[in-house]
């Protein structure tokens, strides 16, 4: 049976899609048989993410509806074999995502993948709710910034409370931080919270923090997940948190102002 | 930041971060709070307002229902304040 790995996040536009596309490219490029499904339905965004919106025939409504069978639906990754991608619908209502629909959807990609990511959209609303029922793991994406840290507290205590898990009196869902759009410029000017701030805070697993980087939006544009950016500062740090997430122990990196040299400590720079 | 920055700069790092990071504690902390209660901890408080109202004449805020988690063990905290005449004989 694959683990669900839930994205989630109270407040929109922390970079949920991002995380799901790198994530599952970091395990897909592991080795892992992975699958990343989109839950925002009526606003599909990881098929342009991962850069395959234009092979996009089939959605997930059209699998719980039985219009078409899951191998019809799933898009392989051209980049990575071991990838395939569930496009949300972008036309049909929410409604269309039933409880019992999406949990055979799950349960037959997990006979044949090791992980499912789930990309869930902003909000506690019908779409967000069914990815965080059936998880394993949640990721919760946070940005160093007031709403969306309350916010972020404000999930975990729903996935605490009404996932599959917490129901059944299960081993409650494993939480992880990832903390992006870091600035450490700003946090050492004291204008934006620190990954301690917010871990105190939340006191959540740290499983990653992002810097804030130009590279990110680069890759969107591009439909490559940022991961695949090997040289870039974001792309090394999503690949540090899968690795964590596999159970690897990897300091944090880039929380830090790069370091000047003497020569523009002394004449500013 | 040239040298003269960095010793006017020494000291505390100021900023709206520590003013954000206090506020957020008092929030979440109260949300928390709020949120592990059980359901029935409102109605509790009006149905014992009502059987004391039989009794003694105490206003809406006389009685303060706290429920607290204490490891594993929960607490519920009754407050009762009984006006300082005694009420009705």
């Amino acid at each position: 049976m694959a683990r669900i790995i839930v994205i989630t996040s109270g407040k929109g536009g922390v970079g949920k899609t991002t995380t799901a596309a790198a994530m599952a490219m970091g395990l897909a490029q592991r080795g892992h048989r992975t699958v990343v499904i989109d839950f925002d339905v009526g606003l599909r965004n990881l098929d342009l993410i991962m850069g395959c919106e234009r092979r996009v025939v089939y959605d997930v409504v059209n699998v719980i509806n039985g219009e078409a069978n899951l191998n019809q639906a799933l898009i392989r990754d051209k980049r990575c074999d071991s990838l395939y991608v569930l496009p949300a619908s972008q036309t049909r209502d929410k409604e269309a995502l039933t409880m019992e629909g999406v949990g055979k959807v799950l349960e037959d990609l997990g006979k044949s993948h090791d992980y499912v990511v789930c990309d869930s959209p902003a909000g506690i609303e019908h779409g967000a709710t069914m990815a965080m029922y059936f998880a394993d793991d949640a990721v919760v994406v946070t940005n160093p910034e007031v709403s969306s840290v309350r916010d972020s507290d404000r999930m975990l205590g729903i996935l605490a409370s009404k996932s599959r898990r917490a129901v059944n009196n299960a081993e409650p869902i494993r939480e992880h931080l990832l903390l992006t759009r870091y600035a450490p410029e700003r946090v050492a000017r004291g204008e934006m919270l620190s990954v301690d701030d917010v871990q105190e805070i939340l006191s959540l697993n740290l499983l990653g923090v992002i810097p804030d980087s130009q590279a990110v939006l680069n890759a969107s544009n591009a439909g490559i997940p940022v991961i695949l950016d090997n040289a870039s500062d974001a792309g090394q740090a999503y690949s540090d948190m899968v690795s964590r997430y596999l159970g690897e122990e990897l300091p944090m990196r880039f929380l830090e102002l790069e370091k000047k040299g003497l020569f523009s400590r002394f004449f500013g720079g | 930041m040239g040298l003269l920055d960095y010793f006017r700069s020494s000291g505390r790092p100021k900023g709206s971060a520590s003013v954000a990071k206090e506020r957020l504690q008092i929030l979440v902390a109260h949300d928390r709070s709020a949120r592990d209660r059980p359901s029935y901890l409102p109605k509790l408080e009006q149905e014992i307002l009502a059987v004391i109202k039989k009794y003694v004449e105490v206003d809406m805020n006389a009685v303060s229902v706290n429920y607290e988690q204490e490891g594993d063990q929960e607490v519920l905290e009754l407050n009762i304040v009984l006006p300082e005449s005694g009420g009705r004989a």
